[in-house]
């Protein structure tokens, strides 16, 4: 017979990476800390503390997609943040006021309701526009900055003078938004009294398993082809338009979806805390959270939120041990953070860089 | 039509602090890449200068302020710069957060030093008064700005030291082969536009009181001037600042003061369609 016929090369079946467990492993222990452990062990104080910090965290998910993930330094996120709270801060004071005037328009003379506020009275309204209202004014903010490729360092001016004006804004429109004040007060939350032990508990459980989806929605949206292309965006801007892709579409979709999730978490804060007002939403808490982003560890989404969490713990107590030192020590700790440990507590635990 | 007569003090006026402010912003942002946010701390630095100058110099503290509050500010730029930014060259988004930090200790420091309630300065008797619409102490603090970018761009163009500087501004490596020690003209910057900003401070004590977080009032629209008019430019600095100053007094007179930032956000925003890089643009065949 004649000589056999070499087998063509058959094309190896790519390796498939074992699937990495601890990611989920921890990812399962922290939700069981949080859904079953915490719940037992704090006092309502303290749970009602930790939904505040939560709601933080789901801000500063937003933050590490947007900045860690995507490179666009956001200063503005408070904004979104403040949309999200009014929206639901306004719903809650039509529904306690009834038939009548918020308190508060009361009190600066207004006579009738305006009429940004009516259609607020429908709950499915209110929560449609606590995601609508966030991500599309950061959608035609994106859509207008990104095109032009302004970026960097302008883009993260841009949004602070946005946040900026926003709380000027507020604060000028007394009749309108409560001025300084905000809005507070509030009774009802959907037919419960929302200072009761019972509805904060609730409002714990519904903050905790909105972080967790948002988180893995996050987390997925990292893994996907979209999260590489955002990475590359982030890394080399250019090149990904010479590939034939448009950063700016790449950049205006996560900005949105920060946005949306910074609104999200304002419309829970409002509940759980109380109070929604000008001086949640400016410059300097839109900062910190960035802060917090950066000491957790801007590069993982966990770090954003870890570092969230941590800072808020770190605030109350030391706001309540030592309030003056307070100041100093946050911005050492900064200083320190971005100095020496850019990629933030996550940084020393991790052993590669999978993200960065 | 007396109402917009009466605005134009005030908008060219608040245009010429937010230039001393903005001056020095741009000139680190288009030469190190530094996005300095202590920088209003060093406004606040120089009018505390001027406030503790009165126990020496009575009515007349802003005068002998003025160059003490530029070696004041202009030293703690310094030794910022020489601390810590200069281990953060070409990272502007860190920085920023970096920078912030400081601010924050910066702020703290003059509260546990000064008291957290405001302070005033007052103004010297001859600057009361006023010439035609323009009252004495707005105009004084137009001709300070004329003034002082008048000896700025003397400097940058005529001496030496300002030709090297607009060298490392244009391109650094280049700048650096030819022998000309960037570091220290980095430091020279910093000096330079820090001092500026304590200028900025004295000449805000003629209009308002003194507190700890005086910076932070101006520091947002110091960068908004920084980015509509362009990286490093001083002619687009000084347009993009009056107007800013002009639109900011005018919006707030035709709609009112909660409305006017919003416009003149917006009014940014719309420019940079426009202008995505400034007013006026470095040209450079880099790509970013």
């Amino acid at each position: 017979m004649t000589a056999t016929l070499e087998k063509p090369p058959v094309a190896e079946a790519p390796v498939k990476e074992p699937r990495d467990w601890r990611g989920p492993a921890l990812f399962a222990l922290v939700a069981v800390i949080g859904l079953v452990v915490m719940p037992l062990v704090l006092e309502p104080f303290r749970l009602g503390l930790l939904a505040k910090y939560l709601t933080y965290a789901i801000v500063a998910l937003g933050i590490g997609l947007a900045w860690g993930q995507g490179g666009m330094l956001t200063l503005g996120q408070g904004v979104f943040f403040g949309l999200g709270g009014y929206a639901m801060g306004m719903h809650l004071k039509l529904n306690d006021a009834g038939d009548g005037l918020p308190d508060f328009m009361v009190w600066s003379g207004v006579e009738t309701l305006p009429a940004l506020w009516e259609p607020f009275r429908n709950p499915v309204f209110a929560i449609a526009m606590v995601v609508v209202v966030p991500g599309a004014v950061a959608w035609l903010l994106g859509t207008l900055v990104f095109r032009q490729r302004v970026r960097g360092a302008y883009f993260a001016i841009l949004t602070q003078a946005l946040a900026a004006a926003m709380v000027i804004l507020l604060v000028g429109q007394q009749g309108l938004t409560g001025g300084t004040n905000g809005l507070t007060n509030f009774f009802e939350f959907f037919g419960r009294d929302v200072a009761a032990d019972s509805t904060q508990r609730g409002l714990y459980f519904t903050v905790a398993i909105v972080l967790g989806v948002l988180f893995v929605g996050a987390w997925q949206l990292q893994r996907s082809r979209f999260g590489r292309l955002l990475l590359a965006v982030r890394d080399g801007e250019d090149r990904v338009r010479f590939l034939g892709y448009n950063p700016a579409t790449v950049k205006t979709i996560t900005f949105t979806i920060s946005a949306v999730m910074a609104g999200i978490a304002g419309a829970l804060f409002v509940p759980v805390v109380g109070i929604i007002s000008p001086a949640l939403l400016g410059v300097v808490p839109s900062l910190e959270l960035v802060v917090a982003v950066a000491v957790g560890g801007r590069f993982a989404l966990a770090g954003a939120v870890l570092g969230a969490v941590l800072m808020g713990y770190a605030k109350t107590y030391f706001s309540e041990e030592l309030p003056d030192a307070w100041l100093y020590l946050q911005g050492a700790l900064f200083i320190l953070v971005i100095g020496l440990a850019p990629k933030g507590i996550i940084g020393f635990f991790r052993r590669k860089d999978v993200a960065a | 039509m007396e109402g917009i007569l009466n605005q134009l003090p005030i908008g060219l006026s608040i245009g010429a602090v937010l230039l001393l402010i903005a001056l020095g912003l741009t000139f680190t942002f288009g030469q190190m890449g530094v996005i300095n946010m202590a920088h209003g701390e060093f406004i606040m630095a120089g009018a505390y200068t001027a406030y503790l100058l009165q126990d020496f110099a009575g009515r007349n503290a802003v005068l002998v302020a003025l160059p003490v509050a530029f070696l004041v500010a202009g030293l703690m730029g310094l030794i910022l710069e020489r601390t810590a930014i200069r281990h953060f060259y070409g990272r502007p988004l860190d920085t920023l957060l970096l920078t912030w930090g400081v601010s924050l200790v910066l702020q703290q420091v003059a509260r546990d030093l000064f008291g957290a309630p405001n302070v005033q300065v007052l103004s010297p008797t001859w600057l009361q008064g006023a010439l035609g619409p323009m009252p004495y102490n707005r105009l004084f603090i137009l001709l300070l700005a004329v003034g002082s970018v008048v000896a700025i761009w003397v400097y940058m163009n005529r001496s030496a030291q300002g030709r090297r500087m607009q060298a490392v501004m244009q391109n650094r490596q280049l700048a650096a082969t030819s022998g000309i020690n960037t570091g220290r003209v980095d430091q020279r910057t910093f000096f330079i536009g820090s001092g500026l900003a304590g200028i900025a401070g004295v000449a805000l004590t003629l209009i308002g009181p003194v507190g700890p977080t005086l910076g932070t009032y101006y520091i947002v629209d110091a960068f908004l001037v920084v980015v509509a008019g362009g990286l490093g430019q001083l002619r687009g600095a000084v347009i993009a600042a009056l107007a800013l100053g002009l639109l900011n007094s005018y919006a707030e007179f035709w709609t009112n003061a909660s409305l006017a930032k919003v416009i003149v956000f917006a009014v940014i925003i719309a420019f940079l369609q426009f202008r995505p890089q400034g007013l006026f643009v470095l040209r450079s065949r880099a790509l970013t």
